[in-house]
């Protein structure tokens, strides 16, 4: 099968690819697909820019009610 | 001595900014995770508390067979577990099924194409997605752009929000996420592709440029 991949079919194998799962013969209709369409090209750089942007989210700090319980609890155990 | 061998050492030794950096990587998601078992707050962040001391008092018993923080979230799945049977309440699969079922449907809206029975290029973008390439770090990285990503996440069926959460924010592996959730490969990655899409489609209409 060499049919070639449409934009509306790419879209929905993104996480796919960039976890490394798609079959070969997709992949590389996949890779051909983008190498000459500007619209899934600038789709994917935006599927990976929402990952990065999700994992600086992990840095966020807790409310303080949450650090002075947590803390609380460390101090308890400590002293046990 | 690798990262982790000397974190478990200053845990060991009580060292309170070990405990706060641990804390801070990971007790967000511990409540989410807690959350889909007891879909309660207050009885989630509990849970994850009465995690955090397990991992206190289990860190002698600790040999490191899983990474740390694996050991950390499967604390936390037995407890909710155990919890969620205690009160008799079932873990509700609806938003999974409900997600799974939706697996065949766009995560796109068709419009953004072409018609399939467009003469010219069918199904290729109607109008191309507008790169982020040339957006400034300081809009990407804003308080605002931030809060909306948060809210975004927040906003997901709960299996979709834990599997984004713990793959994309805690960079959990594929195999470990589908471990502690109990669902298969496959449905890990249908749950992760659907709410990356919709953060993405939330982050597509902030940011698009002033036209
Ligand atoms: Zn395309």
């Amino acid at each position: 099968m060499d049919e070639k991949m449409a934009c509306k079919e790419l879209v929905e194998l993104v996480t796919e690819y960039l976890e490394g799962n798609l079959p070969d013969e997709t992949r590389l209709r996949f890779e051909q697909h983008l190498s000459g369409c500007a619209g899934c090209t600038a789709y994917l750089e935006q599927m990976r820019q929402t990952i990065r942007l999700t994992g600086r989210l992990r840095e966020e700090s807790l409310t303080p009610q949450q650090q002075d319980e947590l803390l609380k609890l460390f101090r308890d155990w400590k002293k046990a | 001595m690798t990262v982790e061998t000397s974190l478990l050492q200053s845990l060991r030794d009580g060292d309170v900014d070990a405990f706060t950096w641990l804390v801070e990587q990971y007790h967000t998601s511990l409540v989410r995770l807690a959350r889909i078992y007891v879909h309660n707050t207050v009885i989630a962040e509990e849970l994850a508390q009465e995690t955090w001391l397990a991992v206190l008092q289990g860190l002698d018993r600790f040999e490191g067979r899983s990474s740390l923080k694996t050991w950390i979230f499967s604390i936390l799945t037995n407890k909710a577990k155990t919890r969620s049977q205690r009160e008799n309440r079932s873990v509700s699969y609806t938003d999974l099924e409900e997600s799974l079922h939706a697996s065949h449907e766009p995560t796109v809206d068709p419009s953004r194409f072409n018609s399939p029975a467009a003469e010219r290029l069918p199904n290729h973008w109607a109008v191309n997605p507008v790169s982020w390439e040339g957006i400034p770090e300081e809009i990407l990285l804003s308080q605002e752009t931030m809060n909306l990503v948060r809210q975004a996440i927040n906003e997901l069926p709960e299996h979709q929000r834990t599997v984004i959460t713990l793959r994309d924010m805690n960079e959990l592996s594929s195999q470990e996420i589908c471990n502690i959730l109990g669902i298969s490969e496959t449905n890990q990655r249908v749950l992760l592709h659907r709410a990356r899409a919709s953060v993405r489609q939330t982050l597509e209409e902030h940011l698009q440029p002033e036209t």
